[in-house]
């Protein structure tokens, strides 16, 4: 008897699960496609020569503190991204540091911020949606106001972003937002727009990503021409200036010249874009001499960890089938097994 | 007639004793420090850093802690789904020490949470982030919390000679009962799945990716048998009680039973996805491994005959062995195989510790006063040798 009932309500369980993981059929959760309006930014480590201007304007944008690391407090010092700081430029180095750009005995520059990931471990992280990912422009934002502090995008993005004021009552996360305060007044990411030799660059993403192609296309040494500020589309480049233009047009306007351009030479690159592959793609993609895993960026593969992780999710609770259908079973075995002992026990009752 | 002896009882006795004075000064000091907290913030008392975000407060006290709670879980699903009705008079308890443990984990969450007045934005529409595995774990944990304590209320209407409430709770009880065994299963392996999305940051030998929630299932279920088995030894010679080791025997053969099919699900995992290499490289990583791997293979092979599991020394043993191990599987997950980039380094603070101290105390506290004072042990005369 106590076998047999055993044995039925295995089975009994056994299909429940079976009926639930059938009635969901893997609702494998791809990874995200970039948005089509995505923008972002390119850094080039080659062209990048360490002023850190980009640093300062990064924090007068956003009104974050001054940050020291040295005895003497002269002057703002990160030393990395931090609840303080959400953009440095770290210097790589090797040997005697003889050339720049160079692996061995050499040395190079590179940006650390929110690389705006197109499928985002913070986003899928954030159990209150703080995190979120603008459908049109693919910005990453945080929201204060929604979030619990409980620093799960912290620990899940794979490049070590978001930070926390673990020192405040009233904490918070800190990551850059690519500026978005500054859009509705027609202006765009402070970095780029003060970096003076366009090793920071704004605009969208297929703009950029073809600009990484060209540059990487280009011998070393080769005589050329580098953009900077935010590099636009050639189509909307012929609204630039349009007088009294309105609204579109006025926007698409805003400060880009032939002064933006400025004649260079071809650095020595590595025939790599980083991020437009690695996790499902980033909105920051970045070119260099030196590899990335030297300059602190890791190895990631093609498949974003949110798509794993939501697969997951999905597969086993998608439309709360399973859990209902397993919540049936088990609610039918035990009304006869709680009866079957009331009856039993009702001595003591 | 035989059932009549097992009923459960109020075990009565002295609240106070130099052992539960010590259990409140640790909880009281605990209760300091979180104060200190709210009022400073978590940097001020914890190690925590932005390349370790979550410590002990979280892998401890919520994901071992609720583990170490599923002793109510492993038991009703025994009970009342596989009608193994010989393990009745070890539910209660069981459920008791289950309804303290997660009560706990979840009010300690609170603390942990920065941004802690916000933490309701979790069950609101409009925030609530359902791909999130965090959404899952904290609906699932706070809706068992409910459960339990509609599944322990027969216990206080007991007490309070509420008769005609229990009857009427007792018709509806199945249903909570079915919900006690399919919330804990969800979110158990969830804890698990919190893992997959920080992808390679966690090391090889505990990346388990889709098999985390079956990895951690299957502990959660073999910790609540071991947890039962340690919770009956102990509280039999805490409360001078005679040991329930004829109802214990049976229950480890079930549990060597899923003991076998973990150390099997696990090897495979780790064989399947070549990550066995790794634990021969000079890493305190492979070290942890080791340890956690032998805490539940020793068990495998001193548990493995009827005669050993009928020895009360060696089964506590054993029991002991794999809390260790269900314990180290998850610090190894969350805290020793997180590999965030170089540089970063966590140990918890002092403070960290005497509020996990505090709480585990402020547990045993309550769990004597409740047994004490509610009938929640079987009723039996004490053991005369
Ligand atoms: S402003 Fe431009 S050149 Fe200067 S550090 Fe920043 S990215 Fe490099
Ligand atoms: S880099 Fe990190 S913080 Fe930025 S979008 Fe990607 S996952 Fe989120
Ligand atoms: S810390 Fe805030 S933003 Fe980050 S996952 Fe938690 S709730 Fe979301």
């Amino acid at each position: 008897m106590d076998r047999r009932t055993f044995f039925k309500a295995s089975l009994a369980g056994g299909t429940a699960l079976a009926a639930g993981a059938a009635s969901c059929p893997a609702q494998a959760r791809e990874t995200h496609p970039m948005p089509p309006e995505a923008v972002g930014l390119l850094f080039d480590s080659v062209l990048c020569v360490g002023c850190k201007a980009c640093v300062a304007a990064c924090k007068q944008a956003n009104g974050m503190p001054m940050e020291f690391s040295t005895k003497d407090q002269y002057w703002d010092t990160p030393l990395d991204i931090s609840g303080k700081t959400l953009n440095v430029i770290k210097a790589y180095r090797n040997g005697n540091m003889e050339a720049k750009d160079r692996e061995e005995n050499g040395f190079a520059f590179i940006k650390k911020s929110c690389m705006h990931c197109v499928d985002p471990s913070c986003v899928s992280a954030c159990p209150v949606s703080a995190m979120r990912k603008d459908a049109k422009t693919g910005v990453v934002t945080y929201d204060k106001d929604a979030c619990i502090g409980c620093r799960y995008c912290v620990a899940a993005c794979p490049f070590g972003v978001p930070r926390f004021t673990y020192d405040s009552p009233t904490p918070q996360i800190s990551k850059c937002q690519l500026c978005i305060h500054r859009h509705k007044d027609g202006k765009y990411a402070a970095c780029a727009e003060v970096c003076p030799t366009g090793a920071t660059l704004y605009g969208k993403v297929s703009v950029l990503r073809e600009e990484a192609k060209r540059r990487l296309a280009l011998k070393p040494g080769e005589k050329t021409e580098f953009p900077r500020g935010h590099l636009r589309a050639a189509e909307e480049k012929a609204l630039r200036g349009a007088p009294e233009g309105k609204g579109e047009q006025r926007r698409q306007g805003w400060q880009d010249d032939g002064a933006q351009r400025y004649p260079g030479v071809a650095g020595q690159y590595l025939q790599h874009v980083y991020g437009e592959k690695e996790f499902g793609g980033t909105q920051m993609l970045m070119l260099s001499g030196v590899s990335f895993q030297k300059l602190g960026y890791p190895d990631l593969p093609p498949r974003s960890d949110a798509a794993t992780s939501e697969t997951l999710q999905h597969t086993l609770y998608g439309g709360l089938i399973a859990p209902i259908a397993v919540l049936g079973a088990l609610t039918f075995i035990a009304r006869r097994n709680v009866k079957h002992e009331d009856e039993e026990g009702g001595q003591h009752g | 007639m035989a059932n009549h002896t097992h009923a459960p009882a109020p075990l009565g006795g002295s609240l106070f004793t130099p052992f539960t004075l010590l259990l409140g000064t640790l909880s009281a000091i605990a209760g300091v420090i979180l104060l200190y907290r709210l009022f400073y913030g978590l940097g001020a008392v914890t190690n925590l850093n932005d390349g370790y975000p979550w410590g002990i407060w979280i892998a401890y006290d919520v994901v071992v802690g609720s583990a170490f709670a599923c002793g109510g879980y492993a038991m009703a699903l025994l009970v009342y789904i596989f009608n193994k009705g010989q393990y009745h008079p070890l539910v209660r308890p069981a459920l008791l020490a289950s309804l303290f443990g997660y009560t706990l984990a979840g009010a300690s969450v609170i603390f942990d949470l920065g941004r802690w007045w916000n933490f309701w934005h979790i069950f609101w529409p409009g925030y609530a982030q359902v791909n999130s595995v965090m959404f899952e774990v904290a609906v699932c944990i706070s809706a068992y919390i409910v459960v339990m304590w509609i599944e322990f209320a027969p216990a206080f209407l007991e007490k309070w000679g509420l008769k005609d409430v229990r009857q009427k709770l007792n018709k509806l009880l199945f249903f909570f009962i079915a919900l006690g065994v399919l919330l804990p299963s969800m979110h158990q392996s969830s804890l698990g799945s919190l893992l997959v999305i920080f992808g390679e940051q966690i090391h090889p030998l505990w990346q388990s990716g889709m098999l985390l929630p079956l990895i951690y299932l299957m502990t959660a279920i073999l910790l609540g048998f071991a947890v039962v088995i340690f919770e009956a030894t102990l509280s039999s010679t805490g409360f001078r009680r005679q040991l329930e080791t004829p109802v214990l025997a049976p229950l480890a053969k079930l549990m060597y039973g899923l003991l076998a099919a973990y150390v099997v699900v696990r090897v495979l995992d780790l064989l399947l996805r070549g990550a066995l290499g790794s634990a021969f490289a000079a890493t305190w990583q492979a070290f942890w491994f080791w340890v956690e791997m032998a805490c539940f293979v020793v068990p495998l092979a001193t548990l493995a005959t009827d005669r050993a599991r009928r020895s009360a020394g060696r089964l506590f043993a054993g029991a002991v062995l794999l809390m260790l191990g269900g314990f180290l599987l998850r610090i190894n997950g969350f805290l020793v195989g997180y590999m965030t980039g170089e540089g970063w380094h966590y140990f918890p603070s002092l403070a960290e510790l005497m509020v996990t101290v505090g709480l585990i105390a402020f547990e045993i506290l309550a769990y004597i006063y409740i047994v004490r004072n509610y009938p929640v042990l079987p009723a039996a005369q004490p053991a005369t040798r």
